[in-house]
């Protein structure tokens, strides 16, 4: 009886194709021009890091309460920073008001803890979310500003990261909603809706934002009749959000045009007015779809918030400026503008993250 | 007959007009404080500090009119203004003051609208250089590579100064303050221009500020003042005077801490300044020791100055041009009589 073939086994790959040494060579010297890229990546590294890291670290003052303190090392220093990090969050709010700032950021987070939890039933966080939609403003508006027995803080001692928050959460949030509507406007079968929705569109999307802030600041006061004001900051915002709401509407537009006509044609089969077949068919596809593109504006909408110093609104980039031409403070702009940097990425950092966290939850597998 | 008719009610309409003239002022005395247009940040001359109060001239300006309406200096609301838009805040009515380091030059006194209260500042483009060149005067820069800050009339002026002179430069143009004064510091220009007041704030950002040196040549004139619209000329007078106060006090040796003192002085233009004698201060349709009260709270014109930009401060400026006129400098105000 012959012994059944028993095959020889594999031999282990060879020790310069596995492990740390296999990768290294798959990944960093695979050809001439990879090794020349890989040393030249190492040399940038060696020179630029222990610099960097003697500035930042080693070096650096942290301590302290003014620039004495920072002229005994040659690195950062940190203790500008550290004076002026309650400044930097709440700008010019009073600082026996600004537990109110704190509560409208705890209430928001508490407010949507449910939003993001999986075992909340999805109709229920439908209705919390709209009801959170409609309160949160309410609610962040009379604590931020006053009324209703609290002291009124004027829009004009907002600042600092708090002002950037306001900004790019009014934008984002009412840009988004009015973006669809305009991107809808503009696909719909109605020559004035369609005429008017063209023309908001490309209007705003053909002025620079700097321009628009720029007009509500300085022209629109001479148009109104003397003695009429009103807020700067309101202004900004009306603005920031138009211009947004614009690209947003291109954005979603892009979103529709890729759902094929079937789609509307069998809503329409089953009796779906127009409404519920955006609602029901054609808009959770379509939003989806256009996640990056979504997140991308918000993105970009973050960091335009920084353009409102040009009309004098506190914002981080601004209040961070104020702080560097403190006669006290003077030389100091660089760690300011470090520390403006990091906020601003660890925000926009964050969206993306989220958003490629979203984007994976919600495909239903046409994804190539 | 018709024509005088028309000429009665233009001379009518005219004397209603000059009834109405003190319309900022009645809206201030309603509101119950000023609305004062100050920078977003210029150190010295207005800025907020870590706990968000404003300092600097510019706001000690401020700060004297409020004393000199409503005798407390802190009936304020400031506003922060860029260079592009205070103008317009002024004329819209956002603010019922400019006091924003802003010079004083023939097109914004007449086809702007406004009106220039006075001279809190004399300012001038200067050279701050690194003391081993060994320039002791301007007149010896020429070849000097210059630091310029791009589309400002510094780079104008600075190119003027260098034809009628004679001489050669070579400009490097930067869009921020902060980075010529790192170019500086790294040497790749001899010299740096901007106005004198800047060039001081520009060295304490240097690693080792007592190695440079700003030049004493002055080659612009720049004089900087708090501004008012046209149309309220009582108001326009309120403020024109806070400052003459503030002048008038350092020269006649009364400051915020011998105030209550000098009330007690022999000196009759002491007694007239702060209303022991007279009714001076009536006149302006305030209370009659408006000046004193400024004085009190907010200072003389050397306290403010030596506080914000010369002695008590980091930058150190020396007093030159705004000194007093009786010490060589054209600080000068006319007499409270």
């Amino acid at each position: 009886m012959a012994e059944p073939h028993v095959p020889h086994p594999d031999l282990p790959p060879p020790a310069s194709a596995v492990g740390a040494l296999g990768w290294l060579r798959r990944n960093l010297f695979s050809s001439p021009l990879n090794i020349a890229l890989t040393a030249l990546a190492l040399y940038l590294l060696v020179t630029l890091i222990p610099p960097l890291l003697r500035w930042a670290l080693l070096d650096a003052t942290w301590s302290g309460e003014d620039r004495a303190a920072c002229r005994v090392n040659s690195g950062a220093c940190w203790t500008f920073i550290r004076v002026h990090f309650d400044q930097f969050l709440y700008g010019f709010y009073p600082e026996a008001q600004r537990w109110r700032v704190n509560a409208v950021v705890l209430f928001l987070i508490f407010g949507a803890v449910p939003l993001f939890l999986r075992s909340v039933p999805d109709s229920l966080k439908l209705r919390w979310g709209l009801g959170l939609l409609l309160a949160f403003p309410v609610v962040a508006f009379l604590l931020l500003r006053g009324g209703l027995g609290l002291p009124v803080v004027d829009t004009s001692s907002w600042g600092g990261l708090l002002l950037t928050l306001v900004i790019a959460g009014v934008g984002m949030t009412a840009a988004l909603p009015l973006g669809v509507l305009l991107a809808l406007g503009r696909r719909s079968d109605m020559p004035a809706i369609q005429t008017l929705c063209v023309t908001f569109i490309e209007f705003w999307r053909g002025v620079p934002l700097i321009t628009v802030l720029f007009m509500s600041s300085v022209m629109l006061p001479l148009f109104l009749p003397a003695g009429m004001n009103f807020d700067k900051l309101l202004r900004a915002l009306i603005g920031v959000t138009l211009f947004q709401a614009a690209y947003m509407a291109e954005v979603v537009r892009g979103g529709l045009q890729a759902i094929p006509k079937g789609q509307i044609e069998a809503a329409a089969a089953l009796g779906l007015g127009y409404w519920k077949s955006m609602l029901l068919i054609v808009l959770p596809q379509a939003l989806k779809l256009v996640i990056p593109g979504i997140v991308n504006t918000f993105i970009a909408l973050f960091k335009d918030t920084s353009l409102v110093l040009i009309i004098g609104l506190f914002d981080l980039m601004n209040i961070v400026h104020n702080a560097t031409t403190n006669p006290e403070w003077l030389g100091f702009s660089t760690e300011g503008y470090v520390f403006a940097a990091a906020v601003y990425w660890l925000f926009c950092f964050g969206m993306s993250r989220y958003s490629q966290k979203l984007e994976k939850r919600l495909h239903t597998g046409h994804k190539r | 007959m018709n024509g005088s008719k028309t000429l009665t009610l233009a001379s009518l309409l005219l004397a209603a007009g000059i009834a109405h003239a003190g319309a900022t002022l009645d809206a201030i005395k309603k509101n119950g404080f000023i609305k004062c247009g100050v920078s977003d940040g210029l150190p010295g001359f207005s800025f907020a500090d870590e706990k968000g109060n404003y300092n600097g001239i510019d706001v000690d300006i401020c700060r004297g009119v409020a004393a000199a309406v409503f005798g407390d200096s802190t009936k304020l609301k400031f506003t922060p203004l860029t260079a592009k838009e205070r103008l317009t805040a002024l004329q819209s009515g956002e603010i019922d003051v400019l006091s924003r380091n802003t010079t004083w030059t023939s097109s914004r006194d007449s086809a702007q609208g406004m009106n220039f209260t006075g001279v809190t500042y004399y300012d001038g483009q200067g050279f701050l250089v690194n003391k081993k060149l060994g320039v002791a005067s301007a007149k010896n820069l020429d070849g000097a590579t210059v630091c310029v800050q791009a589309g400002t009339t510094t780079e104008l002026n600075l190119s003027d100064y260098f034809r009628s002179s004679k001489m050669k430069f070579t400009p490097i143009t930067y869009d921020k303050s902060d980075e010529s004064a790192k170019s500086l510091e790294a040497g790749r220009c001899d010299v740096l221009t901007s106005d004198q007041s800047q060039l001081y704030a520009q060295r304490i950002k240097l690693a080792k500020p007592d190695d440079y040196v700003v030049l004493p040549e002055v080659i612009s004139k720049e004089p900087l003042g708090p501004v008012v619209r046209h149309g309220d000329d009582d108001w326009f007078d309120i403020v024109k005077w806070t400052l003459y106060v503030m002048v008038n006090a350092e020269e006649l040796g009364v400051n915020s801490k011998n105030v209550e003192e000098m009330k007690k002085s022999a000196n009759p233009d002491v007694k007239r300044l702060l209303g022991v004698e007279g009714d001076k201060g009536k006149d302006f349709g305030l209370a009659n020791d408006w000046m004193a009260t400024v004085i009190k709270q907010v200072g003389n014109y050397g306290e403010i100055f030596e506080r914000n930009v010369g002695k008590g401060s980091p930058l150190k400026i020396e007093r030159g041009l705004n000194a007093l006129w009786n010490q060589g400098g054209l600080q000068y105000a006319p007499p409270v009589r």
